[in-house]
């Protein structure tokens, strides 16, 4: 089974969200989204200070066999991107919840967060 | 519901990712097809093809059939179990699928494409008019497993002794049966190794014996990148029925000799020699960040357009390769539009990788 920490938020197209003390969000994508990717090969990521609207793809993974989006769950300005990645990309699916963030993300509404899906129900849409 | 290979429950066993292939539950990968792929490349690796159709071909017409039905001249298959690569086209010179044939005892042995099957089937049932002495049987209770890789071949006589008398001294692209198994020296990966057919029952039982000699269960993820490295066409990517043979990197198949060899598709291929073929398939190594895919726009300056038939992440080069069709006079270097941008590629003759090592200049 994947593993879908109970201390993070989720959207239904398989980014995680963890919120941070300084009220940025830091995103990456589920163990289930990299078991279903496969062998992550290259990761693509949008610049610092791009601002983005909630669900714009701003970002890119390709595994072996496919190319797959990355969405903003949230609206929001880029303020940090995890250049690590982009030379480590089989970090996805070593340690898709540590090592393989993706990008943070500052909020344009605090509010928006409450929107996002809590482990069980994000678990329960894997499922279905 | 999908139709099951017998080592269908092998594959669960082994924790595959199961996905319908042409109507098949088969394997895609069995965890990392990066590892699979490797395993094939450096050592030993084994792939369920029992998926692909089986056609045995008989009766004093039969050569006489296989010389009209394909491009390649089975009169070149002096002795049995000697195989060879063909085309099989229609008359407009366009390919309906490629295939594998064995000289068998009283005939020949067809191994083609599951996704083409029934096309197939049809197609061959219809050219048999005029030929009285020839039947067609299909062989489903055959199935086939492919072991790949250095080691390949020395794993196989490890768990199957008795096999042997039928795999020493073979040739690239000849087979010999043994007992009711048929073992021949051919393969989709670029690597030495074999292709067994092998009766139902037995299959899962030599499978797990391989399994217990290290040789890495490997799916069709793994296939495709071992195949696309070899630069192998994958049919319905890299040809189909709108592209001849001159234009898929399979001019070699067909036998243009003797000239009287009326096969279907001739007059067709021999126009279009005559007016310029318009377009090759190459190799393309990519040069700057991302990944090929097919279908992806190739723009060659000065000379015009092309397009990726097949592309991915290469393993064993560690970046992006991919086969295209482009025009004849496309020379060393070409732009790809990954995503809405232009990536500069190198045009490469195929193929990428041969028995483990990087072949391209």
């Amino acid at each position: 089974m994947a593993n879908v920490p109970a201390d993070l938020k989720y959207v239904a197209s398989h980014e995680w969200i963890r919120v941070e003390a300084d009220g940025t969000v830091t995103i990456g994508i589920t163990d289930f989204a990299q078991g279903a990717l496969g062998d992550v090969v290259f990761v693509d990521l949008p610049e610092v200070g791009t601002e983005v609207a909630a669900e714009a793809d701003i970002a890119v993974v390709e595994s072996v066999k496919a190319a797959s989006d990355i969405y903003a769950p949230l609206a929001g300005t880029i303020v940090a991107i995890n250049e690590d990645l982009v030379d480590a990309p089989e970090q996805v699916n070593e340690d898709p919840y540590g090592a393989a963030w993706f990008f943070k993300l500052k909020p344009a509404n605090a509010a928006d967060l409450d929107a996002l899906l809590d482990a069980d129900a994000y678990t329960a849409l894997c499922e279905g | 519901m999908a139709k099951r290979t017998a080592l269908y429950d092998k594959h669960l066993e082994a924790n595959a990712t199961m996905v319908d292939f042409a109507g098949w539950d088969m394997p895609v990968n069995y965890g990392s097809q990066i590892q699979e792929h490797n395993a094939v490349r450096q050592n030993a690796g084994m792939f369920d093809v029992s998926h692909m159709t089986i056609v045995d071909v008989s009766g004093s017409d039969s050569t006489d059939y296989l010389q009209k039905l394909l491009a390649n001249d089975v009169a070149r298959l002096k002795e049995k179990g000697k195989a060879l690569y063909s085309g099989m086209l229609n008359q407009d010179g366009g390919v309906i699928d490629d295939l594998i044939v064995y000289k068998a005892d009283n005939g020949y042995r067809l191994v083609v494409n599951s996704s083409t099957r029934a096309k197939d089937l049809e197609w061959m049932q219809k050219q048999m008019l005029g030929f009285s002495n020839l039947s067609l049987t299909e062989r489903p209770e055959l199935a086939m497993v492919a072991v790949q890789g250095p080691e390949a071949i020395a794993k196989v006589k490890l768990v199957k002794p008795e096999a042997a008398v039928a795999i020493d001294g073979l040739k690239v692209f000849q087979g010999r049966p043994q007992a009711e198994w048929f073992y021949a020296r051919t393969g989709y990966t670029g690597e030495d190794g074999l292709e067994i057919m092998i009766p139902e029952a037995e299959v899962a039982a030599f499978w797990q014996s391989l399994l217990e000699a290290g040789v890495q269960p490997c799916g069709l993820g793994a296939r495709d990148t071992l195949r696309l490295e070899a630069g192998m066409n994958l049919y319905g990517n890299d040809m189909d029925e709108t592209i001849s043979p001159l234009q898929a990197g399979m001019g070699w198949t067909i036998a243009w000799e003797p000239a009287d060899r009326q096969f279907i598709g001739r007059a067709a291929l021999e126009a279009e020699k005559a007016a310029g073929v318009a377009n090759k398939l190459v190799g393309l190594v990519l040069e700057g960040r991302g990944i090929m895919r097919s279908h992806q726009k190739v723009i060659i300056d000065g000379v015009g357009e092309g397009e990726v038939t097949s592309g991915t992440f290469s393993p064993s080069l560690e970046c992006s390769i991919a086969m295209a069709r482009v025009p004849v006079a496309t020379g060393e270097t070409c732009q790809v539009e990954i995503r809405g941008k232009l990536i500069p590629a190198r045009v490469v003759k195929l193929p990428f990788v041969r028995n483990g090592k990087k072949v391209y200049e």
